[in-house]
Formats: C-alpha cells, structure tokens, sequence
C-alpha cells in the first residue's frame, strides 16, 4: 500500500530531513509513526500524500511513484487517502456537515449523493446530532472528529494522521484512538504519527520510530510489541 | 455550474472583502475612465482644429475657367487630398465679410483674388504633407501663390504629438496602477482563502478544479467594476457637460472595451494569485 525505498529527503533551508528511509506499510495495518519533535514523522507523512516529494530514492502509493506523477495522478492518489492534523483545519465558517461535504463537491460527487453521505460519516464519528454546529460551537475531540468524517467520506484506503491527539485531553484521545481503531478495523489502513508513549504502550500495533531522520526502529522486524 | 456555485458563495461568504476587491475594481478603472475621458475629448478638439488646415492657392486674375476647374481636378485626385473647390473672387468676398464681421466694410470692391481650397485627408494633415501639397500646387503657372499657415500647422502638429506621448505614459502609467491595486486586493481575497485551498487539495481536487471557481469570481467581480466605473465616468461626463464644459463620451465599442478590461484584470489577476497559492503550497 504504502513503500518507501532509500528515501532521502532535503529541504533547502534547513538541510536532511530523512536519510535512507525504507519500509512498507500493508493493506489494512495499523502504524504508529513516533520520534521526537522535527524527528521527521511529519515529512513522512507529506511524503505519502505528495506534499513534497523525495530527493533521492522512491515512494510508492498505491501503486503511485509520487515523485513522477502529475498534477492530475496526485489529485486521483489524493482520493484514496485521508488525512487529518493536529491542528483539525477545518473551515470555520461552514457547519460541521458543510465541512465534510466540502471533500464532496471540490471532488464532483453528484449532488444528490452528498447528502446522504454526510450523514453517514457523520453518524459513524458520533456526531450525527452535531451537524449543523460550527467549529468553534465544538469541543476539540468533536473538531478531531468532523476532520476524521470529512477525511473519511471519500472511502479512503489509508488514513494519515499527524499528531491528531495533540490538542486533546485524555478523554478525548482515547475517543479518537478508538475511532481510529474502528476505522481501522473496518479495513482501512492507518498511519499514525505521535510521540504519545503511554498510547501506544497500551496498544500492540506497529511502530515506527524515527530519530534525526532515520529509520531506528520498526516492531515489524523484532516482532509485534514492545 | 458547480464552479458558478461556488463562486457566487465565496462571495456571499466574505461580502465585505467581495465589495472591497470589486470597488478596488471599480475605482481603479474609474481613475483610468476619468484620463480616458480626457484623452478622448483632447483627441477630438485636435482632430476638429486639424479639420481647419487649409492649403489656398491664389489664382491669377484673367486666368481662363478651363485651367483652373483642371487644377481642381488634379488637385482632388491627389492621395493626400479630401477635398478641392474654386473660390470665386465674389465668393472670397463674402467669406471675408462674413469672418471679418465689423471690417466688412473695407471690402468693398472685388479686391480679392479667386482660389482654390484644398483641405487633406486624416493622417496627412502633418508639416511635412500639407508643404509638399502646396508646393506641387505652387508648380502650377497661374498660381500666384499658396498660403497654408505653416507656422501653424507646425504647432498643432507638435501638440499633437505631445499630446500623444503623454497620454501614453499617463495611460500606461494608470493601467499600470490600475493592474497593481487590483491585483493585490485579488491577492488578499486568495489569501483569505489560503485554508481552503489547501484543503481542497488535500481531498484530491485538481488543481484546475480549484483554480476554476476564483477565475469565475474574478471575472465576475472584473466585470461588475468594469461597469461601476462606466457608470461613475458617466456620471462625472455628465457633471462637467453640465457645469462645466461640453464634452465627449465613450462610443459603444470602447465602453465595451472598459468592462472587457475589467473583466479580463479580474481573471488575470486571479489566475495569478491563486497560481502562486498552488505553487507555494504544492
């Protein structure tokens, strides 16, 4: 689903970001993606979704060398993947549903089908009753929420997200590690950055630890867990 | 369609910033309305004093009728020439009197000679035309001689052509404005929108999908200046025909002309804006 080989990436600024990074992550897995702050997870995962592309080595997504691809071919490779921040970015001005219908209409979904759609991603975040509320009328776990409908109503197959515990209390990271869980297991791949230890210590799925740009750790080659 | 949707709802969106681009717009093209105004009607009151370059070929007396109706002839089929017609002595008599009003009555006898006006054609009034005009009229042997007021028409054509270079400096110089103020208000409303271009690409809409809707509303906000700005000109024509100075409008065509330059700044201007958006962030 997801390949990098030998990736290196260099910004001009600031110099490498990653250094000779490969792994695979397959259909359906769970990752964690962890390291400390400016480690290189959020470059990763710009990576995957063609926010930049890699200097030297090659990153495949679904089928996808993002590095040749066209303006046209990131957009169609963009539809299979969802992704969702920290920081939510969602619009302020537009309700929770004018939110997720949005990722909708900018990619031509007759109009008719949006509708029920909506509905239906906003019912499997738990915020069916919630759908005319405007972000700032939310709670972050249920801002978390609307971008993970608005991520899922595409039917994407891999699900990215940065650090998207970040802003919540532990309450509400557990209800969205559980959506994601939910998520995941209804088939979707998931790729997870965090440096939230104690969350995934208390789960038995893979992880990547990323330090300096490197690759230092993957449980996938020493066995599941920690 | 979807784009005009979403056009028309970025606007309704952000109403005050939509009113403060297409009145950007519309004061933009106004001020390049108002010295298009100007221009036209300087244009015009050159063109109407131009109309008056003359060149007169005084004809001798006794000069028998046949040779002088074939220096009319000859003199009309000149490329430069519009027109050529015989003045009589009795009809220079009566023009003078009639332009000199309270001398009329010095002319009293049929002192002036007989001649033949000949007046050019538009784009042959310059010095150097009307002179080589009135010396070829001056080869004939029963001219006695051709005035055309050289000094003139040297004059007007030097204000001419001052008044051409400048308003093509002052002209360039208030699109080039013009094309600066607007395409930084275009700028700030892609700016104000920078979220959600982002997020449209993030869901995997193409980049022309996106660009799409902001040309659509630049054109529209191009257009709905454009015609503000006709309408505020107008206004001011009006104001200065009344109080002022009769003066020239716009004929169709160049009124035409302004809202297509409205509209197309807008599109222009967007596409720019939103190009760098998609470039920045790709």
């Amino acid at each position: 689903m997801i390949r990098f080989a030998r990736v290196h990436k260099e910004y001009a600024r600031s110099g490498a970001a990653l250094t000779d990074v490969s792994f695979q992550v397959a259909r359906g897995e769970f990752v964690f993606l962890t390291g400390p702050s400016g480690a290189g997870k959020s470059t990763i995962l710009k990576l995957i979704y063609a926010a930049e592309k890699p200097t030297r080595g090659e990153v495949r997504v679904a089928g996808v060398a993002t590095a040749s691809a066209s303006g046209t071919t990131i957009a169609t490779l963009r539809r299979t993947l969802g992704v969702i921040f920290q920081d939510f970015r969602l619009l302020e001005d537009r309700t929770a549903e004018a939110n997720v219908a949005f990722a909708l209409e900018v990619t031509g979904t007759p109009r008719a089908a949006i509708g029920p759609k909506v509905a239906r991603v906003l019912t499997q975040v738990g915020l069916a009753s919630k759908g005319t509320s405007f972000p700032a009328e939310l709670s972050g776990g249920e801002q978390q929420r609307v971008a993970i409908a608005r991520a899922l109503v595409n039917d994407p197959t891999v699900l990215i997200a940065d650090e998207p515990t970040g802003n919540l209390d532990d309450r509400a990271t557990r209800g969205i590690f559980q959506l994601l869980r939910e998520i995941n297991a209804a088939g979707t791949a998931v790729l997870m950055a965090t440096h939230d230890l104690d969350l995934i210590k208390r789960t038995e799925c893979r992880t990547l630890e990323i330090d300096r740009g490197q690759l230092v750790f993957d449980t996938a080659s020493v066995g599941q867990g920690r | 369609m979807s784009a005009i949707r979403q056009a028309l709802r970025s606007s309704q969106r952000a109403p005050v910033l939509s009113l403060l681009s297409i009145t950007t717009i519309a004061f933009s093209l106004f001020a390049f309305g108002l010295f298009g105004l100007v221009a036209i009607n300087i244009q015009a009151t050159l063109t109407q004093i131009e109309e008056r370059v003359e060149i007169r070929a005084f004809i001798a007396d006794g000069t028998p009728i046949e040779a002088v109706s074939a220096l009319v002839g000859d003199a009309g089929a000149f490329p430069e020439v519009q027109s050529a017609d015989l003045v009589t002595a009795e009809a220079a008599l009566v023009r003078a009197r009639e332009e000199l009003g309270e001398f009329s009555d010095i002319f009293d006898a049929t002192i002036l000679p007989a001649s033949v006006d000949v007046r050019l054609r538009e784009g042959f009034r310059d010095p150097t035309t009307v002179a080589a005009v009135a010396e070829r009229l001056g080869t004939y042997a029963f001219v006695d001689d051709v005035r055309y007021g050289e000094e003139w028409v040297e004059k007007l054509f030097r204000l001419r052509s001052i008044a051409g270079i400048a308003g093509l400096i002052l002209g360039g110089t208030f699109a080039a404005v013009a094309m600066i103020i607007i395409g930084a208000t275009i700028r700030m409303t892609v700016l104000a929108r920078a979220k959600e271009i982002e997020i449209m690409r993030l869901v995997g809409a193409t980049d022309a999908f996106i660009r799409r809707p902001f040309l659509l509303e630049g054109l529209m906000k191009g257009i709905l200046g454009g015609l503000v700005a006709l309408i505020l000109t107008w206004l001011a024509h009006r104001a200065i025909a009344q109080w002022v100075v009769a003066t020239a409008f716009f004929d169709l065509p160049l009124m035409l002309l302004g809202i297509t330059a409205g509209a197309a700044l807008g599109v222009v201007g967007s596409a720019l804006s939103v190009g760098r958006q998609l470039r920045d962030r790709a």
